[in-house]
């Protein structure tokens, strides 16, 4: 009995080595100032502070996304002397906030085939064009990669204005971020990055990925959630005007009503 | 931790001084003041000029950046608050006729439904900014235009004033399903003010107007009522209608905004009041004038908008409702 509880530990603790060893997990530590971001009436955007330690040489890569959804993208022309939305490309996968902070620049620490092959960086994004249109399937990674678009057909050549739209309209809306800087404290071990929320910031869970990079690969990493929800009055608002709209809908005309009455009983004395 | 000017919310110092307040249902941050400044402008000019003040507030909201649905949605609720107190006001000294209001408000009903549908399918088809734009600059171009040539007519002859015939007789009488409107003194067919409240309450629900604008004009000179029920009739009409609406917006499209709503409640009911006395010391005419050419401002601005090369020919939108933008 004895004997067959050690055997099992032992295997159990050379599963674990075989686990930690090659694979480096603990390479990267790191951990944020918050892990919940409430929006709240007087809500304008907020920072959150990344802040961790690497274990050996390596650059630091922080990534932190959205909820994923559906995005349509749509492209105004000119009908009659007036601009309307005309052609409309979905995207699926699309995360709605990203941004990629790095100790380095971004392209010499992450070369275009680890960035392919990890989805860091803006440009290499899952980014798929929805089923049910033409291209359906296609990335807009390979659209946006100057050398995979030369050897494509037509239909990825037409989606990359779209996708350079989708992040041009991200990025102007401050959804998706500029690369960021990682900054090491001396001795290189230490390391701290701030990610700013706008004020327009989605709800939902985001998550923080950390990586430590070495030669062009990756070494370590790590993830953190991090959740950004209404709370107090505005999200209880919002869920009352989803989820009971009804009677959302009379509560507005009924408060609508009694404030005009009272406001018209009020000004009629003086 | 706190490594810059932030305190407990998040907020910069400097946001400390204003008093941003979020928008649940618009989901953006509105300074206070603006919000019941613009309340307080529109309605100070709905006081003055002695009407609803919707069509101003729509695009003035579309202009500070909420949403075109959720400010068509969210002013059609404002609209019940500011004409309820008109309605009861009108019904006080006996100028509501029920009768003609509630078959105005029929139509209404219909056209509501109508337009509200009408709303969703634009909306998902992507389109829906494109006609509510469209719809605003039709309609203040010819109302502003209207009201512009009639000032500066009335200026030029003042003294002059042709009497209206009490009844004429046109098409109109010729229509089926004839009824006594005894308040109005009328006995016409059902189906013009059935027709007249029903493009009224499309509009109230695509434009998010009470369509005051529209249904006065129609009532004195197509449906020939006495000017002394007009308006209150209309307003019993308007007040339902914006209900209706305000609920069907807030059932099947999620855009009504009730702290947005408030707000601009807020400052409309102190405008109103302000501008009820203003106009005491301004000529009728000159009035009229100063509201044509705001009209006509704010139609030039939506129509620059829709015909200008926009900054960038794409635009992301999540399609379905209450995802992120």
């Amino acid at each position: 009995m004895i004997r067959r509880i050690a055997v099992t530990a032992l295997i159990a603790l050379g599963l674990a080595a075989a686990q930690t060893g090659p694979a480096r997990a603990e390479a990267v530590i790191a951990d944020l100032s918050k892990r919940l971001v409430a929006i709240t009436t007087g809500f304008a955007g907020t920072d959150v502070l990344l802040f961790g330690a690497v274990d050996g040489k390596g650059e630091v890569v922080v990534v932190v996304k959205g909820p994923i959804g559906r995005l349509d993208v749509r492209r105004k022309a000119r009908v009659a002397g007036i601009w309307i939305n005309r052609d409309t490309m979905t995207f699926t996968n699309v995360p709605a906030f990203y941004s990629v902070s790095t100790s380095a620049p971004l392209a010499q620490v992450v070369p275009t085939a680890l960035a392919l092959r990890s989805g860091i960086g803006a440009r290499f994004l899952d980014l798929t064009v929805a089923p049910r249109q033409p291209g359906a399937g296609q990335r807009c990674s390979r659209a946006l990669d100057a050398e995979s678009v030369k050897t494509a057909n037509a239909v990825v050549k037409a989606l990359a204005p779209f996708c350079e739209a989708l992040l041009r309209n991200k990025m102007r809306d401050g959804l998706y971020l500029p690369e960021g800087q990682v900054t090491f404290l001396p001795g290189r071990k230490l390391f701290r990055t701030t990610i700013h929320f706008p004020a327009n910031v989605p709800v939902g869970t985001y998550s923080v990925l950390v990586y430590v990079v070495r030669e062009g690969q990756i070494v370590g990493s790590q993830t953190h959630p991090l959740v950004i929800n209404k709370t107090g009055v505005e999200a209880e608002v919002f869920d009352f005007a989803h989820r009971q709209s009804a009677f959302y809908g009379l509560i507005a005309v009924a408060v609508a009503a009694f404030a005009g009455w009272g406001a018209g009983l009020i000004f009629r004395k003086q | 931790m706190r490594d810059r000017a932030f305190d407990d919310h998040g907020r910069t110092r400097a946001h400390r001084y204003f008093m941003q307040i979020y928008l649940p249902i618009a989901e953006l941050s509105v300074d206070v003041f603006l919000l019941l400044g613009l309340g307080g402008l529109v309605g100070f000019l709905s006081g003055l000029f002695g009407v609803g003040g919707g069509f101003l507030m729509t695009p003035l909201l579309i202009f500070i950046g909420v949403p075109p649905p959720v400010a068509v949605g969210t002013e059609a609720n404002q609209i019940v608050a500011s004409s309820v107190s008109g309605m009861i006001a009108h019904w006080r000294r006996q100028g509501v006729d029920f009768k003609m209001g509630a078959v105005l408000l029929g139509g209404g009903l219909m056209g509501s439904t109508g337009g509200v549908f009408l709303f969703e399918y634009l909306r998902d088809i992507g389109q829906i900014d494109l006609v509510i734009s469209l719809a605003y600059v039709f309609f203040l171009g010819t109302v502003g235009l209207l009201m512009l040539l009639e000032s500066v007519r009335s200026a030029v002859r003042r003294r002059g004033g042709k009497r209206r015939k009490l009844h004429r007789h046109t098409w109109v009488h010729g229509l089926p399903f004839k009824m006594r409107f005894r308040r109005s003194k009328l006995y016409i067919s059902a189906v013009l003010p059935v027709c007249v409240g029903a493009s009224v309450g499309v509009l109230a629900a695509i434009m998010g107007v009470g369509g005051g604008f529209l249904m006065v004009p129609a009532m004195i000179y197509l449906i020939g009522m006495p000017t002394a029920v007009v308006i209150g009739t209309s307003l019993f009409q308007i007040t339902f209608v914006t209900a209706y609406t305000t609920f069907l917006q807030a059932t099947n499209n999620q855009t009504v905004d009730i702290f947005l709503a408030l707000l601009l409640l807020l400052g409309g009911v102190i405008g109103a009041q302000l501008g009820s006395r203003a106009s005491a010391r301004l000529r009728g005419e000159e009035l009229r004038g100063l509201l044509a050419v705001m009209v006509l401002l704010v139609c030039g601005k939506l129509l620059f908008d829709l015909i200008a090369t926009p900054d960038d020919l794409f635009s992301l939108s999540s399609g379905g409702v209450g995802g992120h933008r």
